[in-house]
């Protein structure tokens, strides 16, 4: 069943694109390690691997952003070396950001204009684009500019922009991370039909199901390397994983015997109106959370996690204190510090800048979140022996790999500081932990143990909110999830209710039924 | 009359040297440059400007001589804040120092010099115009010359590709990069630009404002052109409003001292400075998203290969 190579359905003819033996070296590290892949029309090629197993870098050099150290791309059967991005569109290379190539200053029809060689007029240009997203049904008004678009928005004009120079071959850098599974079906639907035009689309994702569905052929890397080439129709998403990994990826457990107590964090009623021009209202939120439990709050980003995630942790306060009740004490005005010292610990989105201060040392973070309630701080003065232990403590524990024994954080891998932030919080036994997308950007090994150690902390009865856009994530181990649109936050489902069509709904902002709706506006 | 006109005359020459300075740092600045190196570039400018003009007896040539000057210097910012990704704001600052050191070692042999300043139209008839005809048509040509400057950037920023991709690499430059453009490429050819017109700036001082040379002759103007680009809020159109404003408040203090006005004249050179932290504080209250300076502004960027 191993290795059925597409090669042998396409005799005769070359591949669209090839590589043979591409390598990139960054100094000792071989980020690509001679890599052969061949693309072919009609094709949807995923491309699968860890973060840091070199995907990223390969289609960087396919595209032209850089340039391979050794080995050679043949585009059409013909070896060619290209000069730049620009090269590689005009011979029908398409490229579709993981993080958006946009320009939030711009409108719409400046950032395609960017795009594109600038042979035709800007007017006629305004108009190709009109007809493009119409052809393809990905909607957008070329006037408005980027800051003002959802994020579905801006991966369709990243799309379009593609779309617009007819590409051959277009390349999406895991496209669906942050859509909603409605409109990674549209997406889906649009790719099928480019697939059918003859084009060939390389595809990356995280996402195994994703990939199964929709893709013709995988190739996985690992460690700079190809493991293989197959058809991932044939494969179970738990052997495409173990390929990517190597190995077993640890199977996350949820312990039995959870005791569900008493409530150790109540939301009543929190309305705040947003800091930002552009931030999100948050309106009546409620909610409670008992001991050994884990909510999970899906949605789409940008609808009132952050504000909810501020307003929890004491980054925002709340002018009645009843609004946010933690270990019963009502803490809505109570400021960060004070809310650790009720046994509450907090995990944000952004890891350097929010979680950790980048250029500070790892002990010297956890002092940053520690200091209060974690006896690092002796007649204030620091306690370095203190906070050193809880570095190595973390380091042990949650498996934190780093080059030596305190670093500074910028230094460490996502996942790897993601750990040590997690790590750094569970160590101090909270009573309630709130966090906030806590796998996004980390490789499948380091997910795992994030996400058991969550589930160990709920264990041991903690209140565990968990803050998410990964789906997968939430089933695995929240009891019920709860969906955010519009700074609202849904009744929650238990998880076993919360299928993802009826969270796709809610993310999208209906409501499961007729009944609920007019229950929300009575309420 | 003859006073009115006299100081909408005085107005415009004050305002010539801001308009055409802050007009090259709007184009560095929204390329995403931030290069605080106005004020050592303009006095450098002035120097050579006058020295180029005293040696040749040509003010044009002299006026060449201080664009390259300004340009000199601004590669000099260049090389360091964009080849070697030192930070912006220490590199301009210590631009500004060394501009103010090397004038007045280039400008030492000719202090106390006097020139033939640069010549004023005239168009027999409509310069005799009563009250518009010298201020309409009765300019030396660095006035035209600065108009037509802006007028040419704002065309350049908004009608055509290039200006299209400048803006690209003053809004991310990580997007800029990612879709092929040469990010430091661009920013030192706007960094280039924002030191010629320093230059030229600069040069106007002693070719056609004061006929001589006087080190530190530009007195802060350079200071004064950074704000304008912020008051402009780094569009062309408000930079010849604010530029005509400042320039009208520098003159207006010279006139409120000769009328006995009871305004301290600290106050006065002060107003520029106060103008613009106002006008920030209207543009970040009025602002519903997005950003008005350029997003890039004055951070490092180092592409990766």
């Amino acid at each position: 069943m191993l290795d059925p190579t597409p090669n042998g359905l396409h005799s005769g003819e070359s591949p669209l694109l090839r590589t043979v033996g591409l390598t990139k070296r960054y100094g000792d590290f071989l980020a690509n390690d001679s890599i052969d892949i061949d693309i072919w029309p009609n094709e949807i090629h995923a491309l699968l691997g860890e973060n840091g197993a070199g995907k990223s870098t390969l289609v960087k050099a396919i595209y032209g952003l850089i340039q391979p150290s050794a080995g050679e791309i043949h585009w059409q059967g013909e070896r060619i070396v290209l000069s730049g991005p620009a090269e590689a569109r005009s011979r029908g290379i398409g490229m579709v950001f993981q993080h958006f190539s946009l320009f939030d200053n711009l409108t719409v029809a400046e950032n395609v204009a960017l795009g594109l060689d600038g042979k035709e007029s800007f007017k006629d240009m305004s108009a190709r684009l009109e007809l493009v997203s119409k052809t393809y049904g990905l909607p957008l008004d070329p006037r408005r500019e980027v800051w003002q678009l959802s994020v579905g928005e801006r991966q369709r004009i990243e799309i379009v922009r593609a779309l617009m120079q007819d590409p051959k071959f277009l390349i999406l850098d895991e496209p669906t991370a942050v859509l909603t599974p409605q409109e990674a079906d549209q997406l889906f639907v649009v790719l099928e039909r480019l697939k059918a035009e003859g084009r060939a689309i390389l595809y990356i994702s995280h996402k195994l199901e994703e990939v199964k569905r929709l893709c013709d052929t995988a190739t996985i890397l690992r460690g700079g390397q190809k493991v293989q080439t197959c058809n991932p129709r044939l494969e179970t998403a738990a052997s495409l994983a173990r390929m990517m990994v190597g190995g077993e990826i640890r199977e996350v457990k949820s312990a039995a015997g959870r005791h569900t107590t008493i409530p150790r964090l109540v939301v009543n009623d929190l309305t705040l109106a947003p800091d930002e021009a552009h931030g999100v209202r948050l309106e009546h939120i409620s909610f409670e959370l008992k001991g050994g439990e884990i909510l999970g709050i899906a949605g789409v980003a940008g609808n009132g996690q952050d504000e909810l995630f501020a307003a929890l942790s004491g980054e925002r306060l709340s002018k009645d204190p009843g609004t946010v009740v933690i270990e019963g004490i009502a803490a809505g005005h109570l400021s960060i510090t004070k809310r650790r010292k009720l046994g509450a610990a907090f995990v944000p989105e952004e890891r350097l800048g929010h979680g950790t201060a980048p250029r500070m040392k790892l002990s010297e973070n956890a002092l940053l979140t520690g200091h209060a309630a974690s006896g690092m701080v002796n007649h204030g003065f620091i306690d370095t022996a203190a906070t050193l232990k809880t570095v190595d403590k973390a380091t042990e524990t949650f498996d934190v790999r780093k080059a030596k024994r305190d670093p500074e954080a910028a230094s460490l891998s996502g996942g790897n500081l993601q750990k040590f932030i997690v790590g750094r919080e569970i160590l101090r036994n909270p009573a309630v932990l709130v966090v906030s997308q806590p796998t996004w950007g980390v490789d499948a090994g380091a997910a795992a143990v994030i996400r058991q150690a969550l589930l160990d902390l709920a264990a041991s009865g903690a209140a565990v909110l968990v803050t998410s856009q990964d789906l997968d994530e939430l089933a695995e181990i929240a009891d019920r999830i709860a969906v955010m649109f519009h700074g609202r936050l849904s009744a929650p489902l238990t998880a076993s209710e919360a299928t993802r069509e009826k969270l796709g709904l809610l993310m999208g902002g209906s409501s499961l039924e007729p009944k609920e709706a007019a229950h929300a506006v009575g309420a | 009359m003859e006073l009115v006109e006299a100081i909408v005359l005085s107005v415009l020459a004050a305002s010539t040297p801001l308009l055409i300075a802050a007009t090259g740092e709007l184009v560095t600045e929204r390329s995403g440059v931030l290069n605080l190196g106005v004020e050592g570039m303009m006095i450098v400018g002035a120097a050579c400007g006058f020295g180029g003009a005293w040696l040749t007896g040509s003010i044009f040539i002299g006026a060449l001589f201080g664009i390259v000057a300004g340009t000199l210097m601004s590669l000099i910012f260049a090389l360091m804040a964009l080849g070697l990704a030192v930070n912006q704001v220490a590199t301009g600052l210590a631009l500004t120092i060394l501009g103010v050191g090397l004038s007045g070692l280039i400008g030492a042999g000719f202090v106390g010099e006097r020139l033939t300043p640069a010549a004023q139209l005239y168009i027999p008839g409509l310069t005799d115009i009563p009250l518009i005809g010298r201020v309409l048509f009765g300019e030396d040509a660095f006035v035209y010359f600065s108009i037509a400057l802006i007028i040419g950037v704002w065309w350049f920023l908004y009608r055509t590709r290039a200006g299209l991709i400048l803006r690209a690499c003053g809004d991310n430059h990580v997007s800029a990069h990612a879709l092929g453009y040469p990010v430091l490429r661009i920013r030192t050819f706007a960094v280039m630009f924002g030191g010629a017109c320093a230059g030229l700036a600069g040069a106007y001082l002693p070719l056609a404002y004061t006929p001589f040379f006087i080190p530190g002759m530009t007195a802060g103007r350079g200071w004064i052109a950074l704000a304008l680009v912020v008051f402009a809020s780094w569009r062309p159109g408000r930079l010849v409003v604010g530029a005509y404003l400042f320039g009208a408040v520098t003159i207006l203090q010279l006139h409120a001292q000769g009328w006995g006005v009871g305004i301290p004249s600290q106050f006065m050179s002060a107003l520029p400075y106060l103008a613009t932290v106002i006008v920030l504080v209207l543009l970040s209250r009025a602002r519903t998203g997005g950003s008005t300076a350029p997003a890039a502004l004055g951070t490092v960027f180092v592409p990766d290969r």
